[in-house]
C-alpha cells in the first residue's frame, strides 16, 4: 500500500472531506473541507470518489514524501510546487514518484490549498469523516512531521482531463453575495444600508470557524437577548458589541447573536480563501 | 404561497439551503423536529432545535427551498407525548467549586441549592457550544444566575453547571464559564455509540443527589 511520509506542515496541515452531516442537533457540526470547490477538483483531477480525504494546508510551506510512484493534485491557493527536482503547476495532476518529496511554497494569493493524491489518504475516521473540526476538536488530529498516512482506494476511473481552467484567486475586493435573514428585521435600515455600501475587512482573528471582519456599526432597532438558534454555514453574525463573524467550516452549531444574512457556499468558498486585510463588499438581496 | 394552518410558524430563510421556523416556544420546538424527522422529507439534512427556533436545512442536490417550504407547510405537529420522551436520571455528588456562590448569589443554603436542582424535572432545549453538550431548561426559577465573571481555562468532563436559565454537564474537558455546582461519572459523549451524545433534545433529565 502506498505510503506518504509528512516532513513538514507549515502553518497547519489538516486532513478534510466532505464532513459530517446529520448530527447538528447533538452539537457536531459539518466541518470539512473549507473552500469546498477547490477541495472538490483537487479529487477530479486524481480520479478520486467525491467525498475522499485531501490535504488542506493553510498558508503552504507543506513537505511530504511519496514511497511509491502516485498521481497529485494541487488546487486552491495557487503555490509553487516541487517534486523531487521537477517543478508542476497547480489544478493539474502531476506523477509523484517512488522516493520523491513534494514540497508547496507560499501561496501568491488566498489562504488554503488542497493535495489531492489518487486514492484519497486514510485518516482516524469519527462520526463518518476524517475531518479535523478545530472547534469541535474531533476527526484526525492536524498533522504533524513525522506522521505516516496510507493511501486509500477512493478512486474511479482515470478523469476525461487532467488540466482544470481556474478562476484566479484575487487580492482586490472580495464580493460577496448575501441572501439577507433570517435576523435582518432586528437592524435598522441605516445598518442595511451600510452593509451593502461600506467595505469590510478581514481580521487577523480568522479561522475555520469563521472570519472576523471590521467594519462599519451596524445598529439594531430591538435591544435583547437572541434566543439561541441553528447556524448555517455562510451566516453574517453580529454580536451586540464586538465585531461580525462570518461563519465557515467549523462553524457553532447553534449561537445567541442574530444573523443578519447568509453568503451562499459559492461565496463562502471564495471567503475561504481570503486573507487578512482583504477588503469584502457584500451583495445583499431578498430573494 | 402555501397556507399554513392556524398555528403555523413563521418560516424564515437561512440563506440558499434551510429554514428556520420560529416557534416561540421550547415544547413546540420538539413537536415539530418530531413531525419533520418522522415525515421523513426527501432532502432534509439537518433538523436542528433551538430555544424556540428550529432549523432544517436541505441538500441542495436533492431539493429545493420551495420544495422544502411546501413539504414543511403540509405538516401539523403532533401532540405533546411527555409520556414518549426520553428520560434520564443524572446522579450528581454536589461538591462543585462554586456551589458556594451560587448559594450566596441566590441567597439559599447550600442544601437548599442542591434541593432546588434536583427538585424539578429539567428538559434538554438544544445543544451547542461543544459536541453533547445540552442546554437545560425548566429548572426551579431561583436558580437563575449569571455566568462567571471569568471563564475557566479548563473545566473538567461531567462538571454539572448553571448559568442563566440553563443547567449542562460538560461533556469532555474544556474551557467554559458556567457554575460549576457538582460533578457526575455518567459519559454524556462517546462518538464511538451510536447516537453518541446521552441527553438530546426533548430528553427529560433528573439530577439525583448521590453527594453522600
Amino acid at each position: 500500500m502506498t505510503r506518504l511520509t509528512v516532513e513538514s506542515v507549515g502553518v497547519q496541515a489538516l486532513l478534510e472531506d466532505h464532513g459530517r452531516s446529520g448530527l447538528a442537533h447533538l452539537g457536531v457540526g459539518r466541518s470539512g473541507a473549507a473552500d469546498r470547490a477547490s477541495y472538490d477538483l483537487a479529487n477530479r483531477l486524481v480520479g478520486n470518489r467525491p467525498g475522499a480525504a485531501c490535504i488542506e494546508v493553510t498558508l503552504g510551506r507543506l513537505a511530504f514524501t511519496v514511497d511509491a510512484t502516485v498521481s497529485v493534485a494541487v488546487t486552491g491557493a495557487p503555490v509553487a510546487i516541487r517534486c523531487g527536482n521537477r517543478a508542476y503547476a497547480v489544478n493539474a495532476s502531476f506523477p509523484a514518484r517512488a522516493g520523491d518529496t513534494v514540497t508547496l511554497g507560499t501561496p501568491a494569493a488566498g489562504l488554503r490549498t488542497y493535495v489531492a493524491v489518487r486514492g484519497g489518504i486514510v485518516g482516524q475516521e469519527v462520526l463518518g469523516s476524517v475531518s479535523w473540526d478545530t472547534m469541535a476538536q474531533l476527526g484526525t488530529p492536524p498533522l504533524r512531521p513525522g506522521d505516516v498516512l496510507q493511501v486509500s482506494h477512493a478512486k474511479t476511473d482515470w478523469p476525461a482531463a487532467d488540466v482544470a481552467p481556474v478562476a484566479a484567486i484575487g487580492t482586490g475586493l472580495l464580493d460577496l453575495p448575501l441572501l439577507l435573514g433570517p435576523r435582518d428585521d432586528w437592524f435598522t435600515d441605516e445598518a442595511l444600508d451600510r452593509l451593502a455600501n461600506d467595505e469590510f475587512t478581514v481580521t487577523p482573528d480568522s479561522n475555520r470557524v469563521g472570519i472576523r471582519l471590521d467594519g462599519p456599526v451596524l445598529p439594531r432597532h430591538r435591544s435583547g437577548e437572541l434566543a439561541s438558534e441553528g447556524v448555517v454555514l455562510g451566516a453574517l453574525q453580529v454580536p451586540t458589541r464586538g465585531r461580525p463573524t462570518l461563519f465557515l467550516a467549523d462553524r457553532p452549531v447553534t449561537g445567541g447573536y442574530p444573523v443578519i444574512g447568509v453568503v451562499p457556499q459559492s461565496g463562502v468558498n471564495r471567503a475561504a480563501q481570503a486573507v487578512p486585510g482583504t477588503r469584502i463588499r457584500f451583495r445583499p438581496r431578498r430573494r | 404561497m402555501t397556507a399554513f394552518p392556524a398555528s403555523a410558524p413563521v418560516l424564515r430563510r437561512c440563506g440558499e439551503a434551510a429554514w428556520l421556523l420560529d416557534l416561540g416556544d421550547n415544547g413546540l420546538v420538539h413537536r415539530w423536529a418530531t413531525a419533520v424527522r418522522k415525515a421523513d422529507l426527501k432532502g432534509v439534512s439537518e433538523v436542528v432545535p433551538g430555544l424556540s427556533t428550529l432549523l432544517v436545512t436541505l441538500d441542495p442536490d436533492v431539493t429545493d427551498l420551495a420544495t422544502l417550504h411546501a413539504a414543511l407547510a403540509a405538516l401539523e405537529p403532533g401532540p405533546e407525548t411527555a409520556s414518549e420522551d426520553e428520560r434520564h436520571v443524572i446522579e450528581v455528588r454536589y461538591d462543585g467549586e462554586d456551589l458556594h456562590a451560587v448559594a450566596d448569589l441566590t441567597g439559599l443554603a447550600v442544601d437548599e441549592v442542591v434541593a432546588a436542582h434536583t427538585g424539578t424535572p429539567w428538559r434538554v432545549a438544544f445543544c451547542g457550544f461543544a459536541p453533547g453538550f445540552s442546554y437545560l431548561v425548566g429548572g426551579d426559577p431561583r436558580l437563575r444566575v449569571a455566568r462567571r465573571d471569568e471563564s475557566r481555562v479548563r473545566v473538567p468532563a461531567g462538571a454539572v453547571a448553571i448559568a442563566g436559565e440553563f443547567s449542562s454537564i460538560y461533556p469532555r474537558v474544556s474551557p467554559g464559564g458556567w457554575q460549576l455546582l457538582g460533578h457526575t461519572d455518567a459519559v454524556l459523549w462517546n462518538p464511538a455509540a451510536d447516537p453518541p451524545a446521552l441527553l438530546r433534545p426533548g430528553a427529560v433529565v433528573e439530577f439525583r443527589d448521590v453527594t453522600g
